[in-house]
């Protein structure tokens, strides 16, 4: 079991990557962002396909800078299975201790051992070309394991795999990597992966660490607009006031402090898309905070209806991609097609500002 | 150096596709110089007769304005054949009897084909002869290398007769399919001694020097060189007078600075 | 699911199969039958078919052992003037083979740099000899393996390497436990065709070589020999050297199939 610091810089191309994390022995970290964040970057980096410009990675003190990938005892499962066609299941699972000085016998009771952990004792003796997604990536996950890694890296593990049977192997790979202790650190852009897998997450946007912290906390408190999106929250960035939340251009949002921010300290307002009320013209004398914005578009949310918000001709830029969620009755009183004027509207009640950062 | 790679280039590659030098019959027919009738004599002739037969067609139609001669060099097998076979020709003139004698049993030939030349075997060496050879019975010291042609073929055949005459048994390191591929071996340095004809010794100006032994005039070894006129020839009379040409003083000093013995 | 063939295409189509299919049928008819045996069995024959098949085979381990290796090189490294070293390594394929067996006979030749060197040194004269045989027809054999095979790594990926990498092995454990699995098809058929290839050679073998039974008269030259003399005997060989073709191609086609 060991501890991870990484430390990297990458530059591939125009796109610039430099992330600091350390992952606790036995941690599991995953590594969140959307296409372009910088994490197959990322990934590549501690796996060895690329070449740090600058930085460190180190397993309990142990640089792997310069080790070559074979003794780096990094393992690594990835999205497709890339299960070695020419063996069998329990060879392939043999391969990783066959090929670090096992003898052959004591290479195939490990594979047996691992097969038996992931329920494939029966698919043993068949060829990945007869084995479906579902079951090539069991055996794939026995393989990685099977080696017995000091660090497991997953790279959207369940990405290729068909709905119906993701939420099976994933809570199977939660089990033998919680049984395993190994360390491990998963870049994956679902949510669920994170939230059934991870004990802490790692947020990534344009290649830099943008909010880090415990899962529950992270997705209950987002301080970034990426976490907020996934975790299904309207987030507002500005700077703490009495009044609870001032934008950058001057708008205050009214909230309440849960815990305590000094005046004029960044600060995030957070608050749920059920409580946003949409209107066509802003009521006269509510108290609560009012903002304009264009509707760009519509989507099915539940029983509800997520109206996602752009920016009006003017308007401040933050508003882009909030989301309200309204019944499809108030919809349809509404009468609204995306590109309309609309305002979006917040109870301070309902709002709550945080000191951004973690 | 680069001569002497061009040469062996030349002479490896014509050795290996059997290309014979098959230059066109350059022949500048003197444009309306003269009123005499225009004739074309076609002579079908042994491939190793190609430069000294050019030499006699231009000195020909010098001697016989009005007149061309066109040549269709080749292996003597397949001309034979050829004039078998009813290809247009008026002289056939082959590299050996045995070829010639099936044009005759076909009736092909007007009366008894000549023989006016022969070429015997000459053992081929590089120039200056570092490794002594003299006869054929040095072609058997330890780390000579020589080659031969082989048996099947006529410049092979004739050095089994002259080896059975000479009692000696070679122990070519290769044989190849014709004596231009033996030429080019002792050429390139790479064999010490090959059996190859006079004439070819004599094409190689100088880049291989010719041992004369006393088989090479074996009954077997020599090779003759008959010349007859083909039946149906419609210019029967100038084929004649080419036979003739050829047998004469200008054919004969040709034939001899080539390196053949005339009769 | 079956596509149309444009009408069009039937007729050229037709003649470009007859082009090879006709010679080769013709070839059996000309054949003559009664003596078929008796032409195949003799001793310079059979000298010459066994002398192509030993080195055919030298040919094809020749290939493997240093074709192989480049064809890796080829298909995994990022040399510096890659394209150029594939061109240099692709020449054969495009070169007479006449011209392979001057160059060959320029360097080992017995006034050749190298041949020079190994006649004056050690006394081993390379022309001549079934070294010299194996070493003609490798060369010309050399590009079938080498582009069959960087064909089958460059199709294969480096994928499983990298996930054999993270596994533990070894760059050489890997290479024997997972790349050559995986080309293996690749691999087979190249070496089926550099033995064919190796098979048929002619123009560097007797440019190079020589010609003489039992040490450098190949098939080939056999039957180029019998031509000018016994043309019923070379006929019979040719269709035997037409046999052992159509067996490697049907190997090495339902190799490719599998």
């Amino acid at each position: 079991m060991s501890r991870l610091e990484v430390d990297v810089a990458v530059t591939r191309g125009s796109f610039a990557l430099d992330v600091s994390v350390t992952v606790e022995s036995g941690e599991v970290v995953a590594v969140l962002g959307s296409n372009g964040a910088g994490k197959s970057t990322f990934l590549g980096a501690l796996a060895g396909l690329y070449r740090p410009d600058r930085g460190s990675i180190a397993l309990d003190g142990r640089v792997l800078d310069d080790v070559p990938v074979h003794k780096r005892r990094v393992g690594l499962l990835s999205q497709s299975a890339l299960l070695f066609p020419h063996l069998t299941a329990r060879d392939n699972v043999a391969f990783g201790p066959r090929s670090t000085g096992s003898r052959r016998r004591v290479a195939r009771a490990t594979a047996d051992r691992w097969l038996a952990e992931v329920d494939a004792t029966a698919l043993a003796d068949r060829r990945p070309s007869e084995l479906s997604g579902g079951q090539a990536q069991r055996i794939a996950i026995a393989r990685a394991l099977a080696c017995e890694p000091e660090l497991l890296l997953l790279d959207e593990p369940f990405a290729a795999l068909d709905v119906d049977v993701t939420p099976a192997i994933r809570s199977l790979l939660r089990r033998v990597v919680r049984a395993a202790g190994v360390t491990t650190l998963m870049v994956t852009h679902d949510v669920l992966d994170a939230v059934v897998l991870a004990d802490r997450l790692v947020v990534l946007d344009a290649g830099r660490v943008v909010e880090s912290g415990a899962t529950a906390d992270v997705l209950r408190r987002p301080r970034s607009a990426f976490a907020a999106r996934i975790a299904g929250l309207d987030l507002v960035p500005g700077r703490s006031c009495p009044e609870g939340l001032r934008t950058a251009e001057g708008t205050v949002i009214g909230g309440v402090h849960p815990e305590p921010v000094a005046d004029g300290e960044p600060a995030v307002a957070l608050f749920s898309p059920a409580s946003v009320a949409v209107y066509r013209e802003p009521p006269k004398g509510s108290p609560r905070t009012m903002v304009p914005v264009r509707l760009a578009a519509m989507e099915p949310h539940g029983e509800l209806v997520r109206l996602r918000a752009g920016v009006p001709d003017g308007g401040p830029g933050w508003v882009d991609g909030l989301a309200a969620d309204v019944t499809p009755a108030a919809v349809a009183d509404l009468g609204v097609d995306p590109g309309d004027e609309l305002w979006f509207s917040v109870k301070a009640a309902e709002v709550e500002v945080y000191p951004a950062g973690r | 150096m680069r001569t002497r790679f061009r040469a062996a280039l030349m002479a490896g590659t014509a050795a290996v596709l059997g290309l014979a030098l098959t230059a066109c019959g350059g022949s500048d027919s003197g444009s309306g110089q003269q009123a005499a009738p225009a004739r074309t004599l076609t002579v079908s002739a042994a491939a190793s007769l190609t430069s000294v037969y050019q030499q006699l067609g231009t000195e020909f139609q010098n001697a016989n304005p009005g007149t061309t001669v066109k040549f269709n060099f080749g292996g003597s097998d397949s001309l034979a054949q050829q004039v078998v076979q009813g290809a247009p020709a008026d002289v056939l003139a082959t590299a050996s009897s045995k070829t010639m004698q099936t044009a005759v049993q076909a009736g092909k030939i007007q009366g008894e084909p000549v023989v006016y030349a022969t070429n015997s075997l000459q053992i081929a060496v590089a120039p200056n002869n570092p490794k002594g050879i003299t006869s054929l019975q040095d072609l058997t010291k330890p780390g000579v290398v020589s080659v031969v042609c082989a048996p099947a073929v006529p410049c092979g055949a004739a050095a089994e007769a002259a080896e059975k005459a000479a009692g000696v048994t070679l122990t070519p390191a290769s044989e190849e399919q014709d004596v231009k591929g033996v030429l080019n071996r002792v050429q390139t340095g790479n064999a010490d001694a090959g059996l190859v004809y006079v004439t070819d010794v004599k094409s190689t100006n100088g880049a291989v020097t010719g041992v004369s032994f006393p088989q090479a005039s074996a009954q077997g070894a020599v090779q003759s060189y008959p010349i007859g006129v083909v039946n149906g020839s419609q210019n029967a009379d100038l084929a004649q007078s080419w036979i003739n040409f050829v047998r004469g003083q200008q054919g004969t000093a040709a034939l001899q600075q080539a390196g053949f013995v005339t009769k | 699911m079956r596509t149309t063939v444009p009408r069009f295409l039937w007729v050229p189509a037709a003649l470009a199969w007859l082009l090879v299919a006709i010679p080769v049928a013709g070839l059996v008819v000309r054949v003559d039958w009664p003596n078929f045996l008796g032409l195949v069995t003799t001793p310079s024959a059979l000298a010459a078919l066994r002398l192509s098949l030993e080195t055919g085979l030298a040919t094809m381990v020749l290939c493997l052992l240093f074709g192989g290796p480049l064809a890796v090189v080829l298909a995994r490294s990022s040399l510096p003037g890659l394209p150029f070293i594939r061109s240099v390594v692709l020449l054969p394929l495009v070169l007479p083979p006449v011209v392979g067996g001057l160059t060959l006979l320029f360097l080992f030749g017995r006034t050749g740099p190298v041949g020079g060197f190994l006649d004056r040194e050690f006394g081993i004269t390379i022309p001549f000899s079934t070294g010299a045989v194996v070493l003609a027809q490798t060369f010309v054999a050399m590009p079938f393996l080498v582009v069959s095979l960087e064909g089958a790594l460059r199709t294969a990926g480096e994928r499983y390497e990298a996930v054999a990498a993270t596994l533990g092995a070894s760059p050489a454990t890997t290479l024997w436990r997972v790349t050559v699995p995986v080309v293996l098809p690749g691999l087979m058929s190249g070496s089926v065709l550099a033995f064919a290839r190796a098979l048929g050679e002619f123009g560097a073998t007797i440019t190079f070589a020589g010609s003489l039974e039992g040490t450098t008269r190949t098939l080939p030259l056999f039957i180029y020999l019998e031509s000018e003399s016994d043309l019923d005997g070379a006929v019979a060989m040719s269709l035997v050297l037409v046999v052992v073709a159509i067996l490697v191609i049907v190997v090495s086609r339902t190799r490719d199939l599998r």
